[in-house]
């Protein structure tokens, strides 16, 4: 199997999609000639055409409503927002088409797209290219939402997604995408949207992320294992929505202690309908509170700090201990 | 040389062809036969007459909150008169006339605006996109649709309609961009009706004309008598054809006037004058076709007589179908979030809503699990 890095990997996924179906486009800033700022769209002007691949004016509204459209006149869009930061351009597409019209036209139109975005800290960049907002669109009724956590997944979660019936919010960590290579197979695998993995198995405390924080949540189970003598399962949640709360709640019974990470804000966001369904579907096993590490409620701040306001493997380990200590 | 006036490649060009008094401009009548001129007078007089009903049912309780059309009948029918059943249609909320002629039910229009979800059923057998409530927000989509269109090869056009205060919103802005860039089959049509509920077309725009943004997007534009019908159906044909044909897209600004409240929740006599109401009812899109019409002998007393009992018929019809219809069903709220299988919290939540249902239509406290 070939090692890619996780840009490679987007590629592969949408590469493969557009050879196999001819109604699969692309469109989105800069993603033609350019290949996309993060050149996850590299190549495929070249090989597909412009009516396939589409460099879109810019305007995000614009990019997610066009997107709907296609999407009902039969077309599978995925559209790249360059930033998640630049979403909130097209926030009411997104919400008043892109979730709705499925349900609005009672079925006749299907909204069968992606939004691919990239998400996350971790890169130095300016103002508005960093920030965790996918419980926004958790939150939005009608869409999926999935990150993708290393090379082989995003592939494969992609992969899912193009062929998903409905509207699908695909983060890309990019703080990962040349972070690091894995084998992915060339054969087009398929990771089932709505399930959770299981990353590491143990016996004394859960620890559940996505996305970029999976590689510092990992990083803390081994030092909680190897300082510690603490076992911690490491789940994996990817689909952010729907969530696999079964995965969840089968783990939280056995270990009873749990911590979740996430970048972004820690008020309603992801980790408070995590903590929410582990109390609705593991009460009576807790023996501690289940505990947020997460970005505090503030804009995310200027790069040079940035490393003090992304959850670290410390801040994970110390969480952790609380809980165990409880 | 340093400076020098530069003009846009597309010109705007202005088309009236009815007067008040309904004389035609022999050149520019499309010269549509008998029965074309009787099934559009029909329909803007079913249009119109289907405002006044519901109008008269919403203040009776037994109507939601809606928008009537009265005086856009000619802006609306003519603008889809040319359009075929495969070609897509993306209307804005307010566009009763349009609808029925592209073949949405009365009984559909009436669920629709009673707060029954099944009003959006969408007619079989046409392309027509269910319309948003947020101003402007269905263009983009229309604009997609068409882009679409130039993907797959196809050979339909699409046609979408929006207000004047439609046009300041971004969303339009976008789509005819997006639509020139991309050379769209698509028709736009603002029916500049003259208010936004309160706010007059002077305050929503400096430009005179919404046609006038035309070849800003690189777009032929056309600012259109929108209360003669024979020049809405003259102005759109000729853009319809040059979607179909590869032309790209238009920009028509349909100039009309709402004669009635924006929503039946809305008292238009706070923010205008009677006289400018009056002045506009003597350009009446229906009246001044009539007087065409009966000048030219395609209509008389006897036949006005029976198209409007045909219509009032046609409404009673619909109005007691829509009655048998109007039975709330509380079961399927769930039902068409996902084209996929439900997601399981979804369908948990479902069972407990069910449950919650059959115990409040028992009149009955929910008993636990």
């Amino acid at each position: 199997m070939p090692k890619m890095n996780m840009a490679r990997a987007l590629n592969l996924a949408l590469k493969q999609n557009l050879a196999s179906d001819p109604t699969v486009v692309v469109m989105g800033e800069d993603v033609g000639v350019d290949g996309g700022v993060f050149r996850i769209t590299k190549g495929l002007l070249e090989e597909f055409g412009p009516k396939r691949v589409m460099d879109s004016p810019l305007a995000e509204a614009g990019i997610i409503g066009t997107a709907v459209g296609m999407a009902a006149a039969g077309l599978k869009p995925v559209a790249e927002i360059q930033f998640s930061g630049f979403t909130y351009q097209a926030f009411h597409q997104i919400e008043q088409n892109m979730a709705r019209l499925h349900n609005r036209s009672r079925g006749r139109y299907k909204v069968q797209m992606v939004m691919r975005a990239p998400y996350g800290g971790g890169i130095r960049a300016v103002e508005h290219h960093s920030e965790s907002r996918e419980a926004y669109w958790a939150h939005t009724p009608g869409l999926k939402v999935v990150i993708p956590s290393g090379p082989r997944l995003a592939r494969s979660l992609l992969h899912a997604a193009i062929h998903d019936p409905d509207p699908v919010i695909f983060y890309e960590p990019k703080a990962i995408y040349r972070a690091f290579k894995e084998e992915v197979p060339e054969e087009p695998e398929a990771f089932e949207i709505g399930k959770a993995r299981v990353v590491r198995v143990g016996s004394d405390i859960t620890l559940i992320a996505y996305g970029a924080m999976i590689r510092p949540t990992l990083e803390a189970a081994d030092d909680l294992e190897e300082t510690h003598g603490i076992r911690a399962e490491v789940i994996d949640l990817i689909s952010i929505w729907p969530m696999d709360t079964e995965t969840l709640a089968a783990s939280v019974s056995k270990t009873g202690r749990a911590v979740v990470v996430h970048e972004g804000p820690r008020s309603c966001g992801i980790g408070a309908e995590v903590v929410a369904r582990i109390n609705e579907s593991a009460f009576a096993h807790l023996e501690a509170p289940v505990a947020r590490v997460t970005g505090y409620d503030i804009h995310f701040p200027f790069f040079q700090v940035e490393r003090f306001y992304l959850p670290d493997s410390e801040a994970v380990v110390e969480s952790a201990l609380e809980a165990v200590n409880y | 040389m340093p400076r020098k006036t530069i003009v846009p490649e597309n010109t705007v060009d202005e088309l009236s062809i009815l007067d008040e008094e309904g004389r035609a401009d022999a050149e520019l009548d499309p010269k549509m036969d008998r029965d074309s001129l009787l099934k559009v007078y029909q329909a803007m007089v079913k249009a119109r007459t289907l405002d006044d009903r519901m109008i008269t049912m919403q203040r009776q309780g037994q109507m939601g909150t809606f928008a009537p059309g009265r005086g856009q009948e000619a802006a609306q029918i003519g603008s889809v008169y040319s359009l075929r059943p495969t070609d897509w249609f993306a209307p804005s909320y307010r566009s009763f006339g349009a609808q029925m002629w592209r073949g949405w039910a009365i009984d559909q229009l009436m669920m629709l605006w009673d707060g029954y979800f099944e009003g959006f059923d969408l007619p079989e057998g046409i392309n027509d996109l269910p319309f948003s409530i947020v101003i402007g927000c269905h263009v983009p989509l229309a604009t997609g649709v068409a882009m679409a269109q130039t993907c797959q090869g196809t050979d339909s056009v699409v046609l979408t309609n929006f207000g004047d205060g439609a046009s300041s919103e971004g969303d339009v802005s976008e789509s005819l961009n997006f639509a020139a860039v991309h050379n769209a089959p698509i028709v736009f049509i603002c029916e500049n009706n003259g208010y936004a509920i309160s706010l007059p077309f002077e305050k929503q725009t400096k430009i005179k004309s919404i046609a006038h943004r035309a070849p800003a997007f690189g777009m032929p534009g056309m600012r259109v008598d929108g209360n003669d019908i024979l020049a809405m159906v003259s102005a759109t044909k000729e853009a319809i054809d040059r979607a179909r044909s590869g032309g790209g897209p238009t920009l028509i600004e349909a100039v009309t006037f709402r004669m009635e409240m924006h929503t039946t929740a809305d008292d238009p006599t706070v923010y205008r004058a009677d006289n400018e109401v009056a002045r506009w009812t003597a350009r009446d899109p229906i009246s001044r076709f009539e007087k065409y019409l009966l000048a030219s002998g395609v209509l008389d007393a006897s036949i006005k007589t029976r198209i409007a009992s045909d219509v009032d018929e046609e409404i009673r019809l619909g109005r007691e179908k829509f009655k048998q219809r109007a039975k709330p069903n509380a079961q399927e709220v769930f039902d068409y979030m996902y084209a996929a299988d439900m997601p399981p919290e979804l369908k948990a939540q479902k069972n407990e809503y069910l449950r919650k249902l059959a115990a409040r239509l028992a009149g009955k406290k929910l008993t636990p699990v």
